[in-house]
């Protein structure tokens, strides 16, 4: 399954929703922040430590052209979160499955 | 593999209608098929030709337009969320048909995977 | 090609699950979301509500959307199983958040905890949120 999360974690609680329920699935569920959802990465965010322990299992994605046009250079984001473009947002949906978007 | 993509929100207003173009280009230049688009709630939007961006910025709604014509998309737009909205067959741009919710379920089954853009 | 789609869609029975995680009213997706529930009815299928999060508070009991001239439409979701739509999943963990219980919902429904919720999602093929 390929969550995605497009608000920023700051403003609404759809990101921290997300996660609970991601832990509680088996490995193979993923997680892509899209839009302002990009903000979540950030390493100063209050997301950070959870998304870490899902980036250090290589589960946590994030939109490159949605990084770059809000100025969120990689070095600001928390280790091991890989960074993907459109046709590798296409390619987690067809290797992981249902896309759940947490709109 | 093919996709349904269902977008939510208006276009201009929100990144929803943009990501959803980027993600069918995508998946189109990959191989897949997008077979349709269906369009829902404030959506709609995306269908009304009338609409004139300024010189500088995207035009949303002929992309879709090209997107159909050159790949063979179907743009459904549901007839209750159109309607409701004032949108009708004389402002649809072109590759863009009014229809049911029934057309979202039915490439919700068909479809390998449904992708939904929204707020 | 519309052809070739209904013949697969008369064979195909997917799980369908929709995502109710939005309060009711003050946006339209809760109503729209009851919409597709509606006519997916039709298309034979192995549909479930989930609610969670805000979600839960579309089922709230004693809701009255006169003085706001909008549509009542919690009394719809006692309808559903009369369309053979009798899978509704509504997580515990948002309920206690909102200091409700199954008591205070228009409907009977399988109220689950978080985890179950989880699994629920991940065996799904078809995911529709609002």
């Amino acid at each position: 399954m390929l969550h995605t999360v497009n608000k920023s974690p700051l403003q609404t609680r759809d990101l921290d929703s997300c996660l609970l329920h991601l832990e509680a699935q088996s490995a193979e569920s993923r997680l892509l922040l899209i839009e302002d959802g990009v903000y979540g990465a950030l390493a100063a965010a209050p997301s950070a430590t959870t998304l870490s322990d899902l980036a250090n299992q290589g589960r946590l994605y994030v939109l490159g052209p949605d990084l770059s046009a809000r100025g969120v250079a990689p070095e600001a984001l928390i280790a091991g979160a890989e960074i993907v473009d459109y046709e590798g947002f296409v390619q987690l949906i067809v290797d992981y499955g249902p896309h759940q978007a947490w709109v | 593999m093919q996709f349904a993509i269902l977008v939510n929100e208006s276009p201009y207003q929100h990144q929803a209608a943009d990501s959803a173009y980027h993600f069918a280009k995508a998946a189109i230049a990959m191989g897949h098929r997008v077979p349709r688009v269906f369009f829902y709630m404030d959506g709609v939007h995306n269908a009304n030709r009338l609409q004139e961006p300024q010189q500088d910025d995207r035009n949303i709604v002929q992309r879709w337009s090209q997107l159909a014509a050159d790949h063979d998309v179907d743009l459904v737009v549901c007839v209750a969320a159109a309607l409701r909205r004032g949108v009708k067959d004389e402002i649809l741009a072109p590759g863009f048909r009014i229809s049911g919710l029934g057309q979202l379920v039915e490439i919700g089954i068909e479809a390998d995977r449904l992708v939904t853009f929204g707020d | 090609m519309n052809d070739e789609f209904d013949e697969d869609a008369a064979s195909t029975i997917k799980r369908f699950m929709f995502v109710n995680r939005k309060a009711p009213h003050g946006t339209i997706y809760a109503l729209e979301a009851l919409e597709v529930v509606l006519i997916s009815a039709a298309f034979d299928q192995d549909v479930s509500l989930a609610f969670l999060d805000d979600g839960v508070l579309q089922l709230r009991k004693g809701q009255d959307a006169k003085a706001i001239e909008m549509k009542n439409f919690a009394p719809t979701y006692r309808a559903l199983e009369g369309y053979d739509i009798e899978k509704l999943y509504v997580e515990r963990e948002s309920l206690e958040a909102r200091g409700m219980t199954a008591d205070d919902l228009v409907v009977p429904v399988e109220v689950v905890d978080r985890a179950r919720m989880s699994a629920l999602m991940s065996e799904q093929d078809v995911i529709m949120s609002f």
